[in-house]
């Protein structure tokens, strides 16, 4: 039986609200106005006079061969990351949904680097590919492959790649173990007896059953891989070298904060709002077609 | 089509013994059905010739092919589950002609196997609906639809009716008789619901605490109940057990009130021995002759409509049960002379528990 709750007074719902209602608005859409209210001017270098100027910024921008670049670097970074975590975690997530000894143990572990500070996380990383200390580079080097992110560009885009993935990768693995906990039994044990092995009852079971969960981290991913890796990169290799690792976001901050540049730096957090709108509305209307909802 | 032969077969869960060696050919044709209380071990028996439950001991045979090795996909058998298992993001075609894709049957074929198997199930108009949009019988036909067009060696079922409604229940059951003789593959069917039983079974064996106590047709199993969780657990009502005891002369069984019951056949070498005596509720009859019977005292009277159960209490304290077609003739406060027919009386070992052959 469902009871529903009646006050008296009109004004406890809102009170109620209203821390919510004030975060957001504080920390959401004040800075998101900002930006846009920023991206449509300029500001003389000590930040004193701003000019309204249209879209002189979002034109300067777009033409910027730069710019380019680094779209498609942030588009090679955030597919690759959103990929590779979720191939590895479900991977993880498959076997540790089979029968193992200290499945405990090894769920508990997987979970830690979720819990890890991206710069700790990241001198990690370096300790492990730094060509003259780290174990990995060292390794390669004396193998007699040329290793040194600091000077290749594709090898330090290869380097934040894996770092950025191994840190999505134990959010992934929870969700995946709960999806494939979902499943029931006996649906796999059918396809068993039905002459499927596991293999073919992986692709043609399992994947299409977790595939509401395989959607969702699909766009937290990415969501995921355009804002929330500046700490992994700015820690690994501050955008280069050149430009080799500059993704969207990291230039967001090149701009605004150590270019002073804060028109062009709005109008590219603007630029990147509406991107991930983009990709998020053609995710949910494309992608989403094929998942099976249960 | 094929024989099961289940040797000797034996399950572990660490120190519990599940299944504690149960032996039985099923016949090619032959439709088994596995009966016991919850918890008796009937799924894990069934599971073992499935082959999704690892075999502890013993050895289960498919075809003349030991399979105790073989992965659930090599031993050519179907399965319906209580769950039906369907696969949700499948069509109702697709769920049938999964397994036969699956094996390489050539796509004329498959298509053919699975309109007909639709045709027998009613399910044409269905083919081409999620498994979420059908009701639970309709699940429950796809779900025999998928076991029907493999044509397997051998059908096993798991409560496979245990999840629909009293009318729809009896109804598929029906529809089950029909396809197996139709069909007439062999099967191995496990329920509690006796009824399912006795009338889909070619030969029933009933199980408690991983054993077989019976194996028989069920005709058999309801007048010869070989143990008294046999005579307890087939009909309904349940037989009504006394503690009685064998007279001097072996002609009788006395009652604990001193009534004394003749016997089919004498037994004097069991003069003056403790027994348990079985009066199934329908062998009783109100003695219209009022001879030399206990008076019951009746405590309660169920009309059934078709038939009448008096609840009643014997001048020892003892429950018995009578089970009257018709409409009551008796109330509550009455007292009944009641009779069994003759030859209706099952005499058990009071230590075993196994019935004493006449
Ligand atoms: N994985 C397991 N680990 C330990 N014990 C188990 C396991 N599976 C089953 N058992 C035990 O084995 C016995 C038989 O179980 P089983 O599922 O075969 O019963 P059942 O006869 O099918 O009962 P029901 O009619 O309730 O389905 C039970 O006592 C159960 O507790
Ligand atoms: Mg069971």
């Amino acid at each position: 039986m469902q009871r529903r709750v009646i006050f008296d007074n009109k004004l406890l719902p809102y009170l109620l609200l209203a821390p919510q209602v004030a975060v957001t608005l504080i920390f959401f859409i004040w800075p998101a106005s900002q930006a846009v209210w920023q991206s449509v001017h300029i500001q003389d270098a000590f930040g004193l006079r701003s000019e309204f100027v249209w879209f002189e910024n979002f034109t300067a921008i777009l033409t910027d061969p730069n710019y380019v670049s680094t779209l498609r670097i942030t588009a090679v970074f955030s597919l690759s990351v959103a990929v590779l975590s979720m191939a590895v975690a479900l991977l993880l997530a498959a076997l540790a949904d089979a029968k193992i000894k200290g499945a405990a143990v090894y769920k508990t572990l997987l979970i830690w680097p979720y819990a890890l500070a991206p710069a700790v996380a990241a001198v990690l990383w370096m300790f492990i590919f730094n060509p003259e200390i780290g174990s990995l580079g060292r390794l390669l080097n004396a193998m007699g492959y040329n290793w040194d992110y600091r000077l290749n560009g594709d090898q330090a885009l290869t380097m934040v790649i894996l770092a950025a993935s191994w840190k999505q990768v134990s959010y992934n693995f929870i969700f995946f173990l709960a999806g494939l906990q979902a499943i029931p039994r006996s649906v796999l044990e059918a396809a068993n007896i039905d002459g499927a092995g596991p293999v073919r009852r992986f692709w043609t079971i399992t994947f299409p059953l977790l595939s509401p969960t395989t959607f969702f981290l699909l766009v937290v991913d990415m969501v995921y891989a355009f804002c929330e890796t500046f700490g992994t990169i700015h820690a690994l290799t501050h955008g280069g070298p050149g430009k080799a690792t500059e993704t969207l976001i990291f230039r967001v901050y090149q701009d605004g904060v150590v270019n002073n540049d804060l028109g062009a730096s709005s109008a590219q957090s603007v630029l990147l709002m509406v991107i991930l709108i983009v990709l998020t509305t053609i995710q949910f209307r494309f992608v989403e077609r094929k998942v099976h909802y249960s | 089509m094929a024989t099961v032969e289940i040797k000797n077969v034996r399950k572990s869960y660490g120190p519990v013994e599940a299944i504690k060696g149960i032996d039985i050919a099923i016949q090619d044709g032959e439709f088994l059905v596995l009966l016991g209380p919850s918890g008796c071990g009937k799924s894990t028996l069934l599971r073992m010739v499935a082959g999704l439950e690892s075999i502890t001991g013993g050895q289960v045979v498919i075809g003349g092919r030991v399979v105790n090795d073989l992965e659930p996909k090599d031993r050519d058998i179907a399965m319906v589950f209580q769950n039906y298992a369907l696969y949700p993001h499948m069509s109702v075609f697709d769920n049938m002609a999964y397994g036969l894709k699956i094996r390489g049957v050539d796509k004329a074929e498959i298509e053919s196997r699975v309109a007909k198997a639709a045709e027998i199930l009613e399910l044409g108009r269905f083919l081409t609906r999620r498994p979420s949009q059908l009701s639970g019988g309709q699940r429950q036909r796809v779900a025999m639809g998928r076991a029907i067009v493999r044509e397997p060696a051998a059908f096993l079922f798991d409560e496979p009716l245990s999840n629909l409604d009293a009318k729809l229940r009896t109804q598929m059951r029906i529809e089950i008789k029909r396809l197996q003789d139709r069909l007439g593959i062999t099967s191995l069917y496990v329920t509690h619901d006796q009824v399912e039983a006795m009338t889909l079974a070619d030969r029933v064996l009933v199980m408690n605490h991983g054993v077989a106590e019976q194996i028989g047709t069920p005709l058999e199993v309801y007048q010869r109940p070989a143990s008294l969780f046999v005579a307890g657990f087939i009909g309904s009502p349940p037989m009504n057990v006394l503690d009685a005891v064998i007279d001097p002369s072996g002609q009788g069984v006395m009652m604990p009130g001193g009534a004394l019951l003749p016997l089919a056949r004498p037994r004097p070498s069991d003069a003056n021995r403790p027994v348990k005596l079985g009066i199934r509720p329908e062998h009783l009859a109100i003695n219209e002759d009022g001879l030399d019977t206990s008076p019951v005292l009746v405590e309660l009277v169920e009309a059934l409509g078709a038939d009448t159960v008096v609840y009643g209490r014997l001048p020892d304290g003892e429950p018995l049960l009578i089970r009257m077609s018709g409409l009551p003739s008796c109330k509550e406060g009455d007292r009944l002379a009641v009779a069994p027919q003759p030859g209706a009386l099952h005499l058990f070992d009071t230590a075993t528990g196994r019935r004493l052959e006449d």
